[in-house]
């Protein structure tokens, strides 16, 4: 047991806890942030998806000792942001949500994309969301999503 | 240094802050080193909410200043081993042939922690960037606290799953020599574009002036135990006219099938991967 410190949306943070617990364990069950979903367990579905210093990252392969001192990032994190009800209206306006257990790691890659790359074309959107898995939309509409959410938000990524 | 017992177990985890810190763990036991995760945390794993199941004492060293480093320096290109592969194809002089590769590594989130050091020190056949390092003749710089050592890329692969690495060593740096070639082709093939493993892939380098090759590199991935490049086989090739290549294209295809032995598991099977195999190698250097 160690005490790990981080920054957790916007707030000093610190757990006495296991540091090859993964992260997203401990911001389920420590901190009650249940937006990252456990799908696959292996970094190949994307539904943990958080930002860790900017970069979007599957928390179900990070080791908690891996984030001290670092700045961790989920959409509970975003919900008062421009940025996310940007996203969110677009989501909704193109369907982009069926089962929903994809979507808070897509918003976190769309996130990630957008402030990165604020007027991505339709290959770097796929590349962009192509470590996240939906088994529902088909894709199609999650796209559409993003580039609407790139065309509202033109002065906010 | 942060040095953690945990409570049921008789494991030690050590959070180093410098690399002579984590060398001085490393030199008195045995421990697992531990990078981005991406590969032993999954392997690891145990069922939602349980701690991976790491059976040695382990050290975290994804964070090492001294690992982090990337920087052209002569004619080398220096990689510290905690790279990820986001900041590589984000170093503003890296060559376009690394963005080329790493873009099919994984996806983007995997990307921005799976670190170069473990990729190579993982040793699987498929790793996805072995092939690239073992075309541009990297070194490898391995350090211990009795100092530093510096073994060829191909040298320090044995096996699958297997390197070279003391328990008292780590993989500081990956050293690539800056060669310019005029032609690069790369194939990394796969079920789908995203988190494929490959089921095989294919590197070429070429550098032809006047029609005479006077370099190239040729390296193949997940068909054999280890990655195959033959320097007996580019040694043959270089100095002949690139037009005429057809002339010695059965038995340069017959030789490289001799090194060519993939195996059939879940991916895909031998005869897929030696035929695109052979395939690729023929359509990079023109062959009929």
């Amino acid at each position: 047991m160690t005490k790990i410190k981080f920054n957790l949306n916007n707030k000093e943070v610190s757990i006495e806890s296991n540091p090859l617990r993964r992260l997203l364990d401990v911001l389920r069950e420590d901190f009650k942030l249940i937006a990252p979903k456990e799908g696959c367990g292996q970094g190949e579905c994307g539904a943990c998806s958080v930002i860790i210093d900017g970069n979007l990252i599957n928390s179900c392969c990070v080791p908690l000792g891996n984030v001290n001192a670092a700045k961790v990032i989920t959409i509970e994190g975003l919900v008062d942001t421009k940025e996310f009800n940007i996203l969110k209206e677009a989501y909704e306006d193109a369907g982009a949500v069926q089962c929903g257990f994809c979507t808070p790691g897509m918003i976190m890659a769309s996130y990630a994309l957008l402030t990165k790359n604020s007027r991505p074309n339709e290959d770097e959107i796929r590349e962009g969301i192509s470590g996240n898995l939906c088994r529902c939309t088909g894709y199609d509409k999650i796209i559409e999503a993003i580039k609407l959410a790139s065309k509202r938000g033109d002065t906010v990524w | 240094m942060v040095i953690s017992k945990e409570e049921n177990s008789n494991i030690i985890l050590y959070l180093p802050e410098s690399l002579k810190e984590a060398l001085e763990v490393i030199s008195r036991e045995e421990t697992i080193i531990l990078s981005g995760g991406t590969d032993l945390m999954v392997r690891r794993k145990r069922p939602s909410g349980l701690i991976p199941r790491f059976d040695k004492n382990t050290i975290f060293v994804a964070n090492l200043a001294e690992l982090k480093k990337i920087y052209t320096l002569r004619d080398y290109l220096h990689i510290g081993a905690a790279c990820t592969f986001s900041e590589i194809s984000n170093y503003e002089l890296i060559p376009d042939y690394f963005k080329i590769v790493i873009k099919d590594i994984a996806s983007p989130a995997i990307r921005n922690v799976a670190t170069i050091g473990g990729n190579i020190c993982n040793a699987s056949p498929a790793a996805d960037i072995l092939p690239l390092l073992y075309a541009l003749e990297a070194e490898l710089v391995v350090g211990s606290l009795k100092g530093d050592r510096i073994i060829f890329i191909e040298d320090f692969i044995v096996a699958p799953g297997r390197n070279v690495l003391g328990s008292d060593e780590i993989l500081k740096e990956i050293r690539i020599p800056i060669v310019n070639f005029n032609e690069y082709y790369y194939k990394k093939v796969g079920t789908r574009k995203a988190t494929a493993i490959s089921k095989l892939s294919f590197i070429g380098f070429i550098n032809v002036e006047e029609d005479v090759i006077k370099d190239v590199r040729i390296a193949f991935g997940a068909v054999a135990p280890t990655i195959v490049k033959s320097k007996k086989m580019e040694n043959e090739l270089i100095g002949k006219n690139i037009n005429n290549l057809d002339e010695i294209s059965e038995e340069l295809i017959e030789d490289y099938s001799d090194l060519i032995n993939p195996i059939d598991d879940q991916r895909s099977n031998k005869n897929y991967r030696k035929q695109v195999a052979v395939n690729l190698l023929k359509d990079f250097l023109k062959l009929k």
